[in-house]
């Protein structure tokens, strides 16, 4: 069952010029971006810092508003309405953030920063059943009942995380937006934390919309994956099938990038030149043309669609789209 | 005779002990990776090379640090001044808290070359320091502030300040870690050909253990302030002997691999000042014995340069 479907999403920035009588620009954060969740299901979005795979993230729980295209949650589409009717929808769906340091008010405790989830969605009617509830909830996250009376500054990085992952589930949402939930968090909490999600999803037959750079977590937590280049998909697919036979040049060389832990056994390394260039200027024709190995002329005039090749992936390449063993 | 000779080096913040017996050396053109959780000592390690801490709070409770020779720890200001820069430079995590936000990156290379090699302290020369850390037009980029360059570009003129001196060895504390992959092969490529063309040294400290098994010969791991196994870097990631490397190895997911659930450790890494007595990963450790809990084990060699604190032998890795 869809849960979520994005159809044709745009973000768009304005950029005031720094200089004086300098032309205002648009910055395509999201470009036209199209996707849908299955109810539990785990969708990975990947690419490198300012492709816009976290605004991506934020617009779909409405944290920045889209400059067009549909958001539709559970048969509705929350672009139509106002605050005031997308409010007691807000509570399907939630969000996780990178930074358990600061996504934690100080001078609450853990119970009180997960109790106020309740309160403002009216969840429990009285003080005790909200601190059962809160209880509940730091069990399932893994973290013991009495830590809701203690600060944040008191717990660890990953406990931290837990507590923001209790009060993300606190409202029982059906979809999470997690914004690079492990990133933050030392190698073996990390381990403690994805193992968290995935609980979690079983159980609770929870989605995820799962951002991240970290193509291994993804690919070991998420069923499907796109990968997100200057505000646009250029490859989805089945996550094991995308890391393990890559399409997209783009999506060969951020794998390609990924050090491994095995000793290197000859296998080639794509080196990517250069950064990812200014979305207030992004090149024409295919956006990634000036990185890419293959580039071949017409990539630097004509703009590739994203495309259904035969594996139940869909690429934006010329050259794939043209024949899918290639190049 | 080892570059950088690390011995029993032991360093207190207050009363508190934050590096506890760490041995460590480099040869010149190798790199060597200090690998460990937050909280562990290796950056602490890393700043007390170039005497780097504030003391108070720091305090160097014993041990010798030698650099190219010379004690660090009893150095005079005047000695100090001599060895940084010219024999240890450091670059750190993040490139754009290190570099100066109201002056241009130019202005900043060229102070570094006045510094450090004043006949040279030219506009050319700086630009072509920049042009060799790959940074392109770098004529344009000189006139560039730190904010209008990207991560990748802020680290690369990082290292260009921290070349500018032509250290013997390079202390890079989690240099890619603000970093995509794609810019951290990037970084990593940049730094090992400085190695190869140059002989630098690096002390590359990080948390990523990719990383480590793709660029470092020999690896330490620390884990509440001391060195837990220490092995040549293929070795180690081959044949891990202690069980929090073994751990730590394990719990990473890999592209290509299937596993239904990542083997995680459990509980957390110690803060100083809590750390347990005895084995102090014996709380969180799947093979401990009854006496780790209370006798703390010592660092023994297993192998020819691979040392190992754990008395427990388990078996080989297929």
């Amino acid at each position: 069952m869809t849960l979520l479907e994005i159809q044709n999403l745009r973000v768009h920035f304005p950029v005031r010029g720094l200089r004086i009588g300098a032309i205002p620009s648009t910055v395509k954060a999201v470009d036209g971006v199209s996707f849908t969740v299955a109810a539990g299901e785990a969708v990975g979005l990947v690419g490198e810092s300012g492709c816009g795979k976290t605004t991506l993230g934020r617009a779909v729980v409405r944290l920045v508003e889209p400059t067009g295209g549909r958001i539709i949650f559970e048969g509705r589409d929350l672009t139509a309405l106002g605050p005031g009717a997308l409010r007691p929808l807000r509570r399907r769906f939630q969000m996780v953030f990178q930074d358990p340091f600061h996504s934690l008010d100080p001078r609450m405790t853990a119970g009180q920063s997960i109790a106020e989830a309740l309160v403002a969605h009216r969840l429990a009617a009285t003080a005790s059943a909200r601190r059962a509830r809160v209880e509940d909830l730091l069990r399932d996250v893994g973290l013991d009942p009495e830590a809701a009376d203690r600060f944040p500054h008191q717990f660890s990085g990953g406990q931290r995380q837990r507590i923001g992952i209790a009060r993300a589930l606190a409202v029982e949402p059906g979809l999470i937006v997690c914004d690079e939930p492990v990133s933050a968090l030392d190698v073996s909490v990390q381990a403690q934390v994805v193992n968290l999600l995935q609980d979690l999803q079983r159980r609770r037959g929870l989605a995820y919309l799962f951002i991240s750079h970290d193509l291994a977590v993804v690919e070991h937590l998420c069923q499907r994956l796109l990968v997100m280049y200057l505000g646009r998909v250029v490859e989805s697919g089945p996550a094991r099938e995308v890391c393990r036979s890559p399409s997209h040049p783009y999506t060969r060389a951020l794998l390609s990038a990924v050090p491994s832990l095995r000793p290197s056994t000859g296998g080639e390394r794509i080196r990517l030149e250069g950064d990812v260039p200014s979305p207030a200027d992004p090149p024409p024709g295919c956006p990634f043309h000036p990185r890419c190995p293959v580039a071949e002329a017409r990539c630097r005039t004509e703009s590739p669609e994203l495309r259904r090749t035969a594996d139940r992936r869909e690429v934006a390449c010329h050259q794939v789209a043209s024949s899918p063993q290639a190049p | 005779m080892p570059l950088l000779d690390i011995q029993d080096l032991r360093i207190d913040f207050g009363t508190t002990r934050v590096v506890d017996g760490v041995s460590l050396a480099i040869d010149e053109g190798q790199t060597l990776g200090l690998v460990g959780e937050s909280g562990c000592g290796k950056s602490v390690t890393a700043l007390s090379i170039g005497r780097l801490l504030a003391t108070p709070p720091a305090r160097h409770a014993g041990g010798r640090i030698l650099l190219g020779g010379q004690e660090v720890l009893t150095l005079s200001s005047d000695g100090l001044r001599s060895i940084r820069g010219r024999v240890v430079s450091y670059i750190f995590q993040e490139p754009g808290a290190s570099l100066n936000p109201v002056r241009r990156i130019g202005a900043q290379v060229l102070e570094s070359l006045r510094l450090h090699a004043p006949s040279r302290a030219t506009e050319a020369e700086v630009v072509r320091r920049l042009a060799g850390v790959g940074i392109p037009a770098p004529d344009q980029r000189a006139r560039d502030y730190p904010h209008q360059l990207s991560g990748g570009m802020q680290q690369r003129v990082m290292i260009a300040l921290a070349l500018a001196s032509e250290p013997r060895l390079l202390v890079a504390d989690e240099p890619t870690t603000a970093l995509d992959a794609t810019v951290q092969a990037q970084i990593m490529d940049l730094l090992l050909d400085v190695q190869r063309r140059t002989g630098m040294a690096i002390l590359l400290i990080t948390h990523n253990l990719g990383l480590v098994a793709d660029v470092a010969r020999r690896v330490a791991v620390m884990y509440a302030g001391q060195i837990v196994e220490e092995a040549p870097a293929r070795h180690l990631l081959s044949q891990p002997v202690h069980p929090y490397t073994r751990a730590l190895i394990r719990s990473v997911p890999e592209i290509g691999v299937d596993r239904e659930r990542l083997p995680a450790l459990p509980g957390q890494v110690p803060v100083p000042g809590r750390w347990p007595a005895g084995c102090r990963f014996a709380p969180r450790c799947p093979s401990a014995l009854a006496s780790c809990a209370t006798s703390p084990p010592g660092l023994e060699p297993v192998a020819p340069g691979h040392r190992v604190r754990c008395p427990v032998r388990p078996p080989a890795i297929p």
